[in-house]
């Protein structure tokens, strides 16, 4: 195996791992979805004034 | 329409179904052996440059498309692209999305069978066949019948229970169960424990490949450095890296395999995009799962097959093995791993994860056809479960029956499993990046977002995505299209597998019409925000 063949091979399984890691590390940082209210704006209180 | 009545449990059950929907063989036997066949390392370049010039572009697209789409009702690509696309052809546009992962199914399911009869018989130790490759390849060809059509079904030689037909069978009772069990009981629940599963096997399997040193004292050039190094070196032949990258058929073949592994323009990720909840990230979600599939391809799939493949047959023979996905798949590999040490636990361990891999595939390719059936025609779970059945029961034996040389097989994987997924593909890059809009795709795409899309990207997606599938399907087709046409003419079993071919796509129309008849009256479209 040759110098090229190693960056190669490091840089590729490398790249796909870290990539794998940082997508799974982002996911489960974020708290599930079905209580993201983005705008409270949003939420119709049926105010007349 | 739906009514809303399915959706997935969690966010890790949809990235893990996404993802096992596009692991399969291809990752484990079809990529390795084109990285080998095109200039070992010099393949990776032009490989992510596809991935993030067409891979992950189009992923963001089904996934928008797919959550527009439920968010309005529908879960089907019919009904997701007339909410899309506003126009009366449509949802005919969309009956594509139901053909494809239907006739895909129809003979994937059989080649899982394989993997599943495969595992099974090492695992049973009846694959010690010795260290001659043609007994595997003997032992293939009665298998699957590849020696004329009808001797799949032909039980004088080989007994039912160890026929691929039994396997088969075994296979498609499985996807039906978990398809029965519905989006978050059955396929997000399989999916969240076979995906791990999957990756165990892996690890496991390679392992025992790095762990091989030079099996064969008397063929020290035959060790696994040297075969990690034919599969990554750059500078093969003494060609300059410079001279490798001037290889045009390599940047078509890196760009057909990113486009194939991640599975887009099958309809499947718009389908199970539209069971999103309509503020659910999908930005970070698509490429979670591209980056699952991705780590299955290149970090375990790269440093298995070939690797393993070479230590014990040499250059030579990795050459002649890796031309034919099959042939490397399911005749060299058992060879090898019944020649290395512990390869009977290796054996079994690696076709239980390309089962576990094509199971993964197979039955996220019929929640499309069910999604039309139940929305479109109002069907029941068990109606559309037992009408689907019949028809890809139908599929599969008609694949079976005709099983010399893998015609029938053969004729449709390159119909529908390549030129269908191309020209739809192309239809969702067009109506998102020109119909819905960039502006507008943009928003969607955003809504709910955990990571930041670079605005460029829609520039991508509206002109560079398009052109990109234009230039790789157009040279594709003039180098592989004449001799599949030519062959219709001359073998009838391929006219009869275009026929067939044809005909479920008349179904699909058919089944779109009756559907579009049926929203019209409930739901009709209005010019504006018409959800």
């Amino acid at each position: 195996m040759n110098l090229g063949g190693w960056i190669i091979m490091i840089v590729s399984v490398g790249f796909v791992t870290i990539f794998l890691g940082w997508c799974i590390y982002r996911v489960v940082r974020e708290p599930e979805a079905p209580q993201k209210l983005h705008a409270q704006a949003e939420i119709d209180t049926k105010d007349q004034d | 329409m739906n009514q809303g009545k399915e959706a997935w449990g969690t966010r890790a059950g949809v990235i893990l179904a996404v993802a096992g929907s596009a692991v399969g063989l291809g990752n484990f036997l079809r990529f390795p052996g084109k990285a080998a066949q095109y200039e070992g390392g010099a393949f990776m370049i032009p490989y992510f440059v596809a991935l993030f010039l067409l891979g992950l572009p189009i992923a963001w697209v089904e996934w928008a498309l797919g959550r527009y789409g439920g968010a309005r009702g529908y879960n089907s690509l019919p009904g997701i692209f007339r909410v899309v696309w506003r126009n009366k052809l449509s949802p005919y546009l969309g009956a594509l999305g139901v053909l494809i992962p239907v006739a895909i199914y129809m003979y994937y399911v059989y080649i899982e069978g394989w993997c599943l009869g495969y595992a099974w018989k090492f695992a049973a130790g009846q694959m010690a066949l010795g260290p001659e490759q043609s007994a595997y390849g003997t032992f293939f060809s009665n298998f699957v019948g590849l020696n004329s059509h009808g001797a799949a079904y032909d039980f004088t030689t080989i007994h039912f229970a160890d026929s691929a037909l039994f396997f088969l069978g075994i296979c498609f009772v499985l996807n039906f169960v978990l398809i029965y069990r519905g989006l978050s009981k059955g396929i997000e629940w399989f999916c969240k424990w076979a995906m791990p599963a999957l990756v165990v096997c892996a690890l496991i399997v390679l392992a025992r490949v790095l762990t091989l040193g030079t099996p064969d004292p008397a063929k020290p050039d035959q060790n696994v450095l040297n075969g990690l190094g034919f599969m990554w070196n750059l500078g093969w032949g003494g060609k300059t890296i410079w001279q490798q990258l001037g290889n045009a058929q390599m940047w078509l073949e890196a760009a057909g395999q990113i486009f194939f592994s991640l599975s887009v323009g099958f309809g499947i990720i718009c389908c199970y995009a539209s069971y999103l909840k309509p503020n659910d990230d999908i930005a970070l979600s698509s490429v979670t799962a591209a980056a699952g599939n991705e780590f299955c391809e290149v970090a375990l799939g790269g440093l298995i097959t070939v690797p393993a493949a070479f230590v014990f047959l040499g250059t030579v023979g990795v050459i002649a093995a890796t031309k034919s996905t099959f042939n490397l798949g399911f005749v060299t590999l058992p060879m090898v791993f019944n020649t290395m040490p512990l390869g009977q636990f290796v054996g079994a361990v690696f076709f239980f994860l390309l089962f576990l891999a094509a199971l993964t595939s197979s039955v996220s390719m019929l929640q499309p056809a069910i999604a039309l059936l139940e929305e479109g025609l109002g069907l029941g779970r068990r109606a559309s479960v037992s009408l689907l059945g019949f028809i890809t029961a139908a599929g599969s034996a008609f694949v079976v029956y005709f099983s010399k040389d893998v015609i029938a097989l053969d004729t449709m994987d390159f119909w529908v499993g390549s030129v269908c997924i191309y020209i739809l593909a192309t239809i969702e890059v067009l109506l998102f990046g020109w119909v819905m809009g960039i502006e507008k795709g943009y928003q969607e795409l955003e809504r709910g977002a955990e990571i930041r899309i670079p605005k460029f990207v829609m520039y991508i997606i509206k002109y560079v995505a398009p052109l990109y599938l234009f230039i790789v399907f157009a040279v594709w087709l003039r180098q592989t299209a004449g001799a599949y046409v030519q062959k219709i003419g001359h073998d009838p079993v391929v006219a009869m597998t275009v026929g067939f071919i044809v005909l479920v796509l008349v179904l699909a129309i058919l089944l779109t019409a009756q559907s579009v008849r049926r929203w019209n009256r409930i739901h009709p479209l209005q010019k504006e925000n018409g959800t």
